[in-house]
């Protein structure tokens, strides 16, 4: 029974609807004459409203039912104009279906080449698009070898609600760095959202558990899709298993089934 | 008599017919808002908001390309976009390339001097070893004397 608003910074760690209204302490007015007062609660630099949340009139509006959590970022050393310190709201919130947002690494599966453009699923509303030549070192004469149901890791370059979402396999510099398809074998398999994020926080303890038990390879795509391979068909599918269950166990259960594991 | 038209009546005609042109254009009647510098920034992505790491990983060896690049996405994460320039195996190294410049400035330098200037020159080359041996003057012009 929280009521409509409250101060951001009162309910980070809390259950927050959609029509919450969060209050953001005032600002002060920079004027060209006035120096800004340094007040130290408010902290300087722009703020960032992450996804679950919108700027309106009087504070952050809350859009997605959650966790709202709450992260302090540094300035960077030699960064000009403070626009990346501050603070950043977002609302921690739960769900299986993607919905493709611009610069998200994902895996798409080839489903059609339609000319110079292949059409890959990422479990969004449509299917992306991603050019021939959006591969590195590719050019007209020197076409990259994708066939229909390759998997590929790449990143959106356009996605948003009014738009088809474009795909492309190299970065601003024109390097792959891990992108493009994936190689052959593995094992392909889709989990929510909420456990990739877990998944490629900082510091994961499944993750770090897992390396433990025996060499493999591991790609994980914001879309919800991951692909494992190991060296034996026996060792993905345990991996596999691990991970899909990982979501619903608690550290000590995960524990002690890779004790199991291990003791094998 | 429409023949001769001032320049002032002109324009007026012109203006009042830019005039009637704008009445007939449709427009909001709002108030202006006013744009204020929003510190607020939307996002609708989670790569910011929670420092997620690299989406490939490899372990134990099992892709070693993957886990260089591993150590390379994080760490650039880190420390924001420092480039790390690869250096690259050279055929020559970088002293041998600075030895040969310095003598490859003045073998192309010699070329341009002029005569008088070579033949000093080769003189010195000459006599490297004994440096006590005065150098020959340059000739220069020698103003006659009334």
């Amino acid at each position: 029974a929280g009521s409509g608003k409250m101060a951001a910074e009162a309910r980070v760690g809390q259950v927050v609807l959609p029509g919450d209204v969060l209050l953001l302490p005032a600002r002060p007015e920079h004027d060209a004459e006035q120096l800004p007062l340094d007040s130290g609660a408010a902290p300087r630099g722009r703020l960032l409203c992450g996804p679950g949340l919108r700027r309106c009139a009087a504070g952050l509006l809350v859009t997605k039912c959650g966790l709202l959590r709450h992260r302090l970022r540094h300035r960077q050393p030699g960064g000009g104009g403070g626009a990346t310190a501050g603070g950043a709201y977002w609302v921690d919130s739960q769900q299986k279906r993607y919905v493709p947002v611009k610069g998200d690494q994902v895996i798409g599966i080839v489903t059609a080449r339609a000319g110079d453009v292949f059409r890959l699923d990422v479990g969004g509303s449509e299917q992306a698009s991603l050019s021939y030549l959006a591969f590195e070192g590719a050019t007209k004469r020197n076409r990259p070898n994708v066939q229909v149901g390759d998997l590929i890791y790449g990143q959106f370059l356009v996605a948003n609600k009014d738009m088809e979402p474009e795909m492309v396999c190299i970065d601003s510099s024109g390097r792959a760095s891990g992108m493009g398809v994936i190689g052959e074998d593995g094992f392909l398999f889709k989990v929510s959202l909420g456990l990739i994020r877990k998944l490629l926080a900082p510091k994961c303890e499944i993750i770090q558990e897992l390396s433990q038990l025996y060499p493999f390879e591991l790609v994980l795509g914001m879309n919800g899709r991951i692909w494992v391979k190991a060296k034996t068909v026996q060792q993905t599918l345990i991996i596999v298993n691990i991970l899909e269950a990982c979501e619903y166990m608690t550290s000590e259960q995960r524990k002690q089934a890779l004790a199991k594991l291990s003791g094998n | 008599m429409q023949r001769g038209l001032d320049s002032q009546t002109k324009k007026q005609l012109e203006e009042e017919e830019k005039k009637i042109i704008s009445e007939e254009h449709w427009y909001l009647d709002l108030p202006d808002l006013k744009e204020k510098e929003s510190f607020i920034i939307e996002e609708r992505s989670f790569m910011p908001c929670e420092d997620l790491l690299y989406g490939r990983m490899s372990f134990k060896g099992f892709n070693p390309e993957i886990e260089k690049l591993m150590v390379q996405m994080n760490s650039k994460s880190k420390k924001e976009e420092i480039e790390v320039d690869d250096k690259m195996e050279a055929d020559v190294s970088d002293e041998e390339m600075a030895r040969r410049y310095e003598t490859l400035v003045g073998t192309i330098g010699k070329k341009f001097l002029k005569k008088r200037d070579q033949r000093v020159l080769h003189d010195e080359d000459e006599d490297e070893n004994s440096n006590t041996r005065p150098k020959k003057a340059k000739k220069m012009f020698l103003k006659p004397q009334d």
